[in-house]
């Protein structure tokens, strides 16, 4: 019999612990997959974050840490200083990256550290029971903001992408979702570029998500809610492509003298 | 042996590259910020590797993360800084990660001073974050001292896969000091010997995946790593309790003091004898495991009448001397607010007075 498709070694036999209807599950194939298309499985390290994710050392077939909430990035940073040339990757929610990790990640991103980021944007904090994120969309309710999000107490959201395309480094940024079969191919071919790119630079792949249990909504509807209200706000596109750098990422690269060495004429 | 003229910071970093640590991530504080500076200078010239974090929050996650492939990192930093870096400290030590941390203490609470100080005692030695997890905690008292201690520090902390903490003061890493450096250490990881270290490779029959991993979410799993915890603090009591004692024949009264203080006390007591007082100085070199036993025996033995616990603080030690002697000998507390050092004759006086009493 012909072996028509198989699971990804990637990933270990442990049964996913998600909420029926979470995207978390979706995103972890992915990017198993991903990292196995590209033959990496043999020298690859992740970092789990805190959040619903935080067992995703029990899945993903390879050395893992779980890190504290927010701090993957720095804890990648430590160890592709040590390994060079492995891959190293972090997987990371919105309120673990956007919120109590975001100086780890826009730093990593500066330094143009060469690991990988896959941000699991809800818009909510999915495991402490559904508070507000940084992401979370105005007025939307969540057991932090029962009236809404006040965008005159608390802002708008943070788009990650957009405030990370604003550094030199990072070599490759996009946004993609899970809302349908056709936006999970198209993640996938972002995943799988971001970990192509990693020897190159730092690179980073947000993927738009449910959280049917934090959104209060069934599967389905939550798919059409992350369509209709999340979208529109954060937009799926890829913001940096390493051949198309713009504007923001010219590097700069000053004399460092005071002034002119020969005195001006006249 | 070549005798060198160092500055303690510069000879403590250059003592940490020769006991085979490649890995330094910091961030500026004084009165450490020779360390890193150092580092930045050095790393690059022995293939190692120096990073500034944006924080020390961050630095301490990024010696988690090299630590966990089983390399010799250190961190250095100063009083405010190492309050950022418990977070971290606390995950280290649950996930049983070697490391060597470096307080140099300055004067505190909060932003404090940039002097010499001890006020951090209590933090290194009874936990500093959150939940049941020591430290080993090294005090050295002179910059050859702290020199010798570096890879005492690693290999304490990988035969215990336990963080180490040397607590240094301003006074350590300013001061210049002749000193003796040592080999440099042709240090390489051995994957086999270190089954739980990360180095990118597929699990396969032979080999385990690594998790470095603090999580136990089941009562039965967080019983588990905290009775081996335990256990192995339990064994660090036995093996590891280092002190110097000093003076302790016929002494009338046992001083007890850690780090630079503990060396003032010295010239007090060298002042004393010259006048045929004999006081006797404690001196612990591990802050934890605390040389319980030694304290009390000295301040037991025949002809002593009470023991000075002299330090940089208002008095964080003394808890532990106190524990130490359980009543068994009068206890009285000389101390300077952190930044404030006391002079020899400032102690002199002090026994003196003391004497008085008897
Ligand atoms: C220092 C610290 N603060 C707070 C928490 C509690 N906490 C755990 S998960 C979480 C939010 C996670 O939300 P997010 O990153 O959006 O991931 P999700 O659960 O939605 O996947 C918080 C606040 C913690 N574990 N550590």
């Amino acid at each position: 019999m012909a072996v028509v498709f198989e699971k990804t070694k990637m990933l270990t036999d442990a049964v996913f612990h998600y909420c029926p209807g979470c995207n978390h599950g979706i995103a972890h194939r992915l990017v198993a997959e991903s990292i196995e298309g590209l033959g990496l499985t043999d020298n690859v390290i992740g970092v789990a974050p805190v959040g619903c994710a935080v067992f995703a050392y029990n899945y993903f077939n390879c050395d893992m840490y779980e890190a504290a909430h927010g701090r993957a990035p720095a804890v990648a940073t430590g160890i592709k200083r040590v390994h060079p040339d492995t891959c190293v990757f972090t997987y990371q929610g919105d309120g673990d990256l956007a919120s109590i990790g975001t100086a780890e990640i826009v730093h990593a991103a500066m330094r143009g550290e060469k690991i990988t980021t896959i941000f699991i944007n809800n818009a909510i904090y999915g495991m402490t029971g559904g508070q507000m994120a940084p992401t979370t969309l105005p007025g939307m309710k969540t057991t932090t903001s029962p009236y809404g999000r006040d965008t005159l107490q608390c802002g708008h959201p943070v788009r990650m992408c957009e405030l990370l395309n604003t550094l030199v480094e990072p070599r490759f940024i996009a946004r993609g979702s899970l809302s349908s079969p056709k936006e999970i191919n198209r993640s996938k071919k972002l995943l799988r570029q971001a970990f192509e790119l990693q020897h190159e630079g730092f690179t980073f792949v947000e993927l738009l998500s449910t959280c049917p249990t934090g959104w209060g909504l069934t599967p389905e509807q939550s798919q059409q809610w992350l369509e209709r209200n999340m979208v529109p706000f954060f937009p799926i596109n890829v913001f940096r492509e390493p051949n198309q750098m713009p504007e923001a990422a010219k590097k700069y690269t000053p004399d460092l003298k005071v002034s002119d060495d020969k005195p001006k004429e006249g | 042996m070549a005798l060198t003229l160092m500055k303690g910071s510069e000879a403590i970093a250059e003592a940490a590259i020769r006991a085979g640590c490649r890995y330094f991530f910091g961030y500026p504080i004084t009165p450490q910020t020779e360390i890193p500076e150092y580092m930045s200078a050095r790393m690059p010239e022995i293939g190692g590797c120096f990073l500034q974090a944006e924080s020390e929050v961050s630095a301490i996650n990024m010696v988690y993360g090299a630590a966990g492939t089983g390399e010799r990192v250190l961190t250095s930093s100063s009083s405010p800084g190492v309050s950022l870096k418990q977070e971290g400290i606390s995950y280290i030590a649950c996930s049983r990660l070697p490391c060597v941390i470096i307080n140099v203490m300055r004067g505190g609470p909060g932003l404090g001073s940039i002097q010499a100080s001890q006020g951090d005692y209590l933090q290194a030695t009874k936990g500093g974050g959150h939940g049941d997890y020591k430290l080993i905690v090294l005090a050295p008292a002179s910059v050859q001292e702290s020199v010798d201690m570096m890879k005492l520090a690693f290999e304490l902390g990988e035969k215990y896969l336990n963080p180490v903490m040397i607590v240094a003061d301003g006074m350590i890493c300013q001061m210049m000091e002749p000193v003796v450096l040592p080999e440099m250490v042709d240090f390489k990881v051995d994957y086999k010997a270190k089954p739980w270290a990360a180095n990118g490779k597929h699990p396969s029959a032979d080999h385990k995946r690594a998790v470095i991993n603090s999580l136990y979410i089941t009562v039965e799993e967080l019983d588990g790593i905290n009775e081996t915890l335990q256990k192995g603090y339990r064994e660090i009591e036995k093996n590891e309790t280092r002190y110097e004692a000093y003076n302790m024949e016929g002494a009338e009264i046992i001083v007890t003091a850690f780090g630079t203080v503990a060396r003032i006390c010295k010239s007090a007591i060298d002042d004393l004898k010259a006048k045929g007082i004999n006081v006797g100085l404690l001196r612990p070199i591990t802050l934890y495991p605390f040389p319980y036993e030694a304290v009390h025996n000295a301040a037991v033995a025949p002809g002593v009448k009470a023991v000075l616990d002299v330090e940089l603080n208002a008095g964080q030690m003394l808890e532990d001397v106190k524990l130490a002697i359980n009543g068994d000998q009068k206890v009285e507390f000389y101390g300077r607010y952190g930044s404030h050092m006391p002079t020899s004759e400032e102690i002199y006086e002090k026994l003196l007075s003391m004497r008085e009493g008897f």
